[in-house]
C-alpha cells in the first residue's frame, strides 16, 4: 500500500463501530469512529478521510442529512451507506444523492472488503484526476505567447474571447509567427481542454494520405492496411482538430472536409459504417486563401466554413518592440535547458537583433538564440555569437553573395524538411523530377 | 508463554499447540473449556460475537500469558459481517479463531480432517500475527494475506513472508 487509506465509521451502535474499526485496522487502513453526526462533522474538521462508512439510522441528524453535509465539506468523499434490510429505499435515496454504494447489514466479509478496496481506488483516481487537471491548467496558458506590443495584446485578447466559444477558427500568419502556439492556447483555454488536440499537417501530404489520416481506414482498405485505424477526426472526438497548412489540401479533400464539417459524420476509407464525432476545427495557413479562392484553387464554401473567426498573426517585423522581450525569453529558456548561466544579451547584440528583418519570424529568432546559447560564453551573449548565426538562416535576407552550391544545398534541404522527408513531394515543390532530388541528396549528403 | 483456550472445540488441540510453539519459538499452554460461550450467543443469528469474546478474554487473561488465542468450533460473527473466521486485537494480547467455517461440511462438501487442520493452523497463526502488530500482507503466499472466503485460505501458505517474519521476530524479541 503506497498511501494509507483513511476511513471514518459513523454508527451509533458501539459494537458495530468497535468491531469494524478492528477489522479495518488489520487491513492497514487508518480508522476513526464517530457515534453520531455532530461528532463525525467534528472529525472532518480535524482530519481528512477517503471513505466514510455511514449508518443511515442514527438519533439526531440522520445519515442522509449527514451525507449532504459531508459532501459539502469534501465533494470527492466516497460514502458507503450501511443499512438494515428494512431501509433499502432510504439507501437508494442516498445513492441518488451521490453515495458511492450501500451495504445491507450483515454483509459478507468478501463483499465489504472488495467494496472498500474499490472505493479507495476510485478516490485515488479522482484525486489523481484533479491533480492532473491542475497541472494541465498550469502548464498550458497564454503565458507561453510572449509579446507586449499592441498587436500581440490584441491577439491574446482575441484568444481569450474565442476560446470560450466553440466557433471554428482560422489562424493566418507568415511562417514562424506561432500559429500552432495560438491554436494550442485556444484549445487549452476552451471547455474542450481535457480532451485531445489532434494536429494534422496537411502541407506535407498527398490528397490520398490526408484522406486516410483524417477519416481513418478499415482493414484491407488498401495495400498495407492490415488493421482498422482511427482517423484524426475520430481521435479528436470531444476535443479539437488542428489543421496546419490547410491551404495545401487538394480539391477532393476540400470537398470531403466540407461535408464532414457540415455533418460531423463520415465513413472510414474502405468502410460503410458511419462514424459520428464531436470536434472543433482550428486551421492555420501562411497563404492568402482569399487569393486562392479567387484563383479557384480553394473552395469558397470551405473557406467560409473554416474562416468563421479569423486571427491574423503579425510578423516579427510588425512588432519589433517585442524583440527584446522575446530574446530574453529564449535566452532564459535555452540557458535553463542547457544549464548555462546566461543572464541575457549585451547592448551590441540586442541592437543587431533589433535591426535584422527576421523573414522567418519568431521561429528564426528562436533558432538564432538557441545557437547563440550553444556557442556563447556566459553570462552575456555578444554580437559575435550572433552575427554569423543570423545570416546562416536559410530564410534570412542575404547581405552578401554566397556560393550557388551553398544556396542550392540549403534550398533542397528546406524542401525536404517541408515535405517531411517525402522526396516526391520535395521534387514537386522544387518543380524538378525525383531523380534530380536524389542526385542532389547524394551530392550534398542531405538528411531526409 | 502463549495460552490456547479451547472453547467448545472438537479438533486436535495438541497439533495446534505443537505447531504454534514451533512457529513462534514460544512455550504454549492449553486450557480446555476455559470460557463459557453462552453469554456471547446471538440467538437471532445463532452465532457467537467474537468482539465480545475478545473483550472477555482481555479481562480474564493471566498476566503470565504474552498472547491468548481462543480456539472454537462455534460460528463467530461481528455485528456488521455475516461471519468471521477469527478476530484479533492488533498489537494486543488476545485473539479468537473458529474452525466452523473452515470445515468442508459447512459448504456441503465431504469431510476432510487434514485440510481442516491445515486451515485452522493458518488462521491461528494469522490471528496471532495480528496480536504481534502485523497487518494484512499483499504477498499471496504469506499467511498474513487477508482471506475473506475459505478457498483463499488454501491459496496461501502457513508461513510468514520475509518482511512479516522480520516484523514478528522484532515483536517477539521485545516480549522476551
Amino acid at each position: 500500500m503506497t498511501e494509507q487509506v483513511s476511513l471514518l465509521i459513523v454508527d451509533d451502535e458501539p459494537s458495530v463501530r468497535d468491531s469494524l474499526m478492528h477489522w479495518f485496522l488489520q487491513e492497514g487502513y487508518r480508522v476513526e469512529t464517530a457515534a453520531e453526526a455532530m461528532e463525525a462533522l467534528g472529525r472532518m474538521r480535524d482530519s481528512s478521510f477517503d471513505i466514510i462508512l455511514l449508518d443511515i439510522k442514527m438519533p439526531g441528524m440522520d445519515g442522509i442529512e449527514l451525507q449532504r453535509r459531508l459532501k459539502e465539506i469534501d465533494s470527492q468523499l466516497a460514502i458507503v451507506i450501511m443499512t438494515a434490510y428494512a431501509s433499502v429505499d432510504t439507501a437508494i435515496q442516498a445513492l441518488k444523492q451521490g453515495a458511492y454504494d450501500y451495504i445491507t447489514k450483515p454483509v459478507d466479509p468478501d463483499d465489504l472488503s472488495r467494496l472498500i478496496r474499490n472505493a479507495a481506488v476510485q478516490r485515488r483516481l479522482m484525486r489523481e484526476n484533479l491533480t492532473l487537471k491542475e497541472e494541465i491548467r498550469s502548464l498550458v496558458s497564454t503565458n507561453q505567447i510572449v509579446g507586449e506590443s499592441h498587436q500581440m495584446l490584441e491577439v491574446l485578447k482575441t484568444i481569450q474571447t474565442v476560446a470560450q466559444s466553440d466557433v471554428t477558427v482560422m489562424i493566418q500568419g507568415a511562417s514562424g509567427t506561432g500559429k500552432e502556439l495560438v491554436a494550442r492556447a485556444i484549445h487549452f483555454n476552451s471547455r474542450r481542454k481535457y480532451f485531445p488536440l489532434i494536429t494534422l499537417n496537411c502541407g506535407a501530404m498527398t490528397d490520398t494520405l490526408v484522406e486516410s489520416e483524417l477519416f481513418g481506414h478499415e482493414r484491407g482498405a488498401f495495400t498495407g492496411a492490415q488493421y482498422r485505424r482511427k482517423g484524426k477526426l475520430e481521435l479528436a472526438h470531444k476535443g479539437a482538430l488542428f489543421l496546419d497548412e490547410i491551404g495545401n489540401i487538394g480539391p477532393k479533400t476540400q470537398m470531403d472536409l466540407l461535408r464532414v464539417i457540415e455533418t460531423k459524420r463520415f465513413t472510414r476509407v474502405g468502410g460503410n459504417e458511419v462514424v459520428q464525432a464531436d470536434f472543433r476545427i482550428i486551421s492555420a495557413t501562411n497563404k492568402n486563401l482569399e487569393d486562392a479562392v479567387k484563383e479557384g484553387t480553394f473552395r469558397e464554401d470551405l473557406y467560409y466554413r473554416l474562416n468563421v473567426f479569423n486571427i491574423q498573426l503579425p510578423s516579427l517585423k510588425e512588432r519589433t518592440s517585442d524583440i527584446p522581450l522575446l530574446v530574453n525569453h529564449f535566452v532564459a529558456k535555452f540557458a535553463t535547458a542547457m544549464n548555462k548561466p546566461f543572464t541575457g544579451v549585451d547592448a551590441g547584440a540586442m541592437e543587431l537583433l533589433k535591426q535584422k528583418s527576421w523573414p522567418g519570424n519568431v521561429r528564426e529568432l528562436q533558432n538564432a538564440m538557441e545557437r547563440a546559447v550553444v556557442l556563447g560564453k556566459p553570462p552575456l551573449i555578444t554580437a559575435p555569437d550572433l552575427a554569423g548565426l543570423v545570416e546562416q538562416s536559410p530564410l534570412s535576407e542575404a547581405d552578401e553573395v554566397l556560393p550557388l552550391a551553398q544556396i542550392e544545398k540549403r534550398h533542397i534541404q528546406l524542401a525536404l524538411d517541408k515535405s517531411g522527408g517525402n522526396v516526391s513531394l520535395a521534387a514537386q515543390l522544387l518543380q524538378v523530377d525525383r531523380a534530380t532530388v536524389y542526385n542532389k541528396i547524394k551530392k550534398y549528403g542531405l538528411l531526409y | 508463554m502463549i495460552l490456547l483456550i479451547a472453547i467448545d472445540f472438537r479438533g486436535d488441540i495438541d497439533y495446534l499447540r505443537d505447531q504454534i510453539g514451533t512457529r513462534f519459538h514460544s512455550k504454549v499452554d492449553v486450557s480446555i473449556n476455559g470460557l463459557d460461550p453462552k453469554p456471547f450467543l446471538n440467538p437471532d443469528r445463532n452465532q457467537f460475537n467474537s468482539t465480545s469474546i475478545i473483550q472477555r478474554l482481555e479481562k480474564d487473561a493471566p498476566s503470565t500469558a504474552s498472547k491468548v488465542l481462543a480456539v472454537t468450533s462455534l460460528d463467530l460473527y461481528i455485528p456488521i459481517l455475516t461471519f468471521v473466521f477469527g478476530e484479533a486485537r492488533l498489537n494486543g494480547q488476545c485473539a479468537v479463531v473458529s474452525s466452523y467455517r473452515l470445515d468442508n461440511r459447512s459448504y456441503g462438501l465431504p469431510d476432510n480432517p487434514s485440510l481442516l487442520q491445515e486451515r485452522l493452523l493458518k488462521e491461528s497463526i494469522h490471528e496471532l500475527g495480528h496480536t504481534f502488530g502485523l497487518i494484512h500482507c499483499q504477498n499471496p503466499d504469506c499467511v498474513m494475506k487477508s482471506s475473506t472466503y475459505v478457498e483463499e485460505i488454501d491459496f496461501k501458505s502457513s508461513r510468514f513472508c520475509l518482511a512479516c517474519m522480520d516484523s514478528c521476530a522484532t515483536a517477539l524479541s521485545r516480549l522476551k
